[in-house]
């Protein structure tokens, strides 16, 4: 299984950003976006995991393959950290969460409310999420904001254990996660050149 | 999909989930209405059908703006738009929850507000027959006018613009039914118009509302 990005342009907003963007992911192997901010890091990552269409190029890989994490962790902050991971699993169809939970030390945290925890512990709670989801390529926006460095190890780690099982990762860091396998792409050079072509309609269909 | 459901309404029943929030103003409307016509039965058993109806309406229209508002600005409809489920099941999904955290309530306690409103013994079945047809016919349009506002910074007021006439010919055949029915007439008709367009939304709806949120997503 692999992850095949041929000559992918995106767009924001109706405006290409970057383009002619490629890369190849075999199972096992990470990639990381490296760039300056608004660069378009976010947008590829979006559109890789599907949640908008690319403006050309190919992702050779179906939606179903990918798990995304955006900014925002999604948690439901009135549910137990159980909870919230139990509805992602069964969203998923997945099996048990403990895997999860282990992972990213939360177990201690379980059946505390979302809403009661600390921002670092809401990113773990959203990264522990990846596990659950048991989708091969794990397409992640910046997920050690907010992490001190052991749970950045706890993360590394639940991305080499991923990776060593056959997944993927890919994902936009600035920081060191010590994952010297993972190679790193600066997207700054497929800046988009052309200027915005009127297609008007099109930005909004 | 069970989950995503069992989920809704667990937030809604939880605190700050709005659960009470259109049942207490279905009442505040009914409770009012009499201060404001004066305290004559008679004339109350003629409007409340209508009172009942623009009551449960309204108190319906309340709750719209959560549809995908919480999902939105905690990441979990980006989420959800990138789990196994149809974005169209979604949007069925989410109307329904909505229905069953909001409709329900309204239908169940209609009989006692009537009671409030002095309506005639025998209109009390057909309205709650009414409200019971017509109330899913008003979250799944909501639903669409949430899932066109989703991502607006305060869309509430769009929302109502965009969703009022759209609740207009519910409105219209669901208070026919609820006062013919008190009149003793024959509710046939405006039962079958407003069957209609409860299953003629039901089955349409959820399309358009997936492909605006996939638009408003992106």
């Amino acid at each position: 299984m692999e992850l095949n990005v041929t000559g992918l342009s995106v767009a924001r907003g109706g405006i290409p950003v970057l383009e002619g963007l490629d890369f190849t992911l075999r199972a096992g192997e990470a990639l990381i976006l490296r760039g300056p901010n608004g660069v378009g890091k976010t947008t590829v990552l979006r559109t890789v995991a599907g949640l908008q269409p690319p403006l050309a190029g190919t992702i050779g890989q179906e939606r179903d393959a990918m798990a995304y994490a955006g900014h925002a962790d999604g948690i439901k902050t009135t549910l137990t950290v159980r909870e919230n991971l139990e509805f992602w699993a069964a969203i998923f169809g997945t099996g048990g969460i403990d895997a999860a939970l282990d992972a990213f030390d939360l177990t201690g945290l379980a059946d505390r409310a979302a809403g009661g925890l600390s921002a670092g512990q809401k990113r773990r709670l959203g990264l522990a999420r990846m596990v659950v989801t048991g989708r091969p390529v794990w397409v992640l926006d910046e997920p050690t904001v907010s992490l001190d460095t052991g749970a950045v190890a706890l993360f590394a780690a639940a991305v080499r254990a991923h990776l060593a099982g056959g997944g993927m990762a890919l994902m936009a860091t600035h920081i060191d996660l010590g994952l010297t396998e993972a190679r790193v792409l600066d997207v700054a050079p497929f800046r988009a050149k052309a200027p915005a072509h009127d297609d008007f309609d099109g930005s909004f269909l | 999909m069970k989950a995503l459901l069992l989920r809704d309404i667990r937030l809604a029943v939880r605190a700050g989930g709005g659960f009470g929030l259109g049942l207490a103003f279905f009442l505040i409307v009914v409770v009012l209405v009499p201060f404001g016509v004066g305290p004559d039965s008679e004339l109350l058993a003629v409007i409340a059908p209508g009172i009942l109806w623009l009551g449960a309406l309204l108190s319906c229209l309340l709750s719209l703006d959560r549809i995908f508002a919480l999902d939105w600005e905690d990441g979990s409809l980006d989420l959800l738009a990138t789990a196994p489920l149809p974005m169209e099941g979604l949007v069925s999904l989410k109307a329904m929850a909505h229905w069953l955290t909001t409709g329900v309530p309204l239908v169940l306690a209609s009989p006692l507000f009537a009671l409030l409103l002095s309506l005639p013994v025998e209109g009390y079945l057909p309205l709650v027959i009414s409200l019971a047809l017509g109330t899913p016919a008003l979250s799944v349009i909501g639903t669409f006018g949430a899932a066109l506002t989703v991502g607006l910074k305060r869309g509430g007021l769009l929302l109502s613009l965009l969703v009022l006439p759209l609740y207009v010919p519910t409105l219209i055949f669901g208070a026919e039914v609820a006062r013919r029915g008190a009149e003793g007439l024959d509710t046939g008709v405006p039962l079958a118009m407003l069957a209609g367009i409860t299953f003629g939304a039901m089955a349409l709806l959820p399309f358009a509302s997936a492909a605006v949120l996939r638009v408003n997503l992106r």
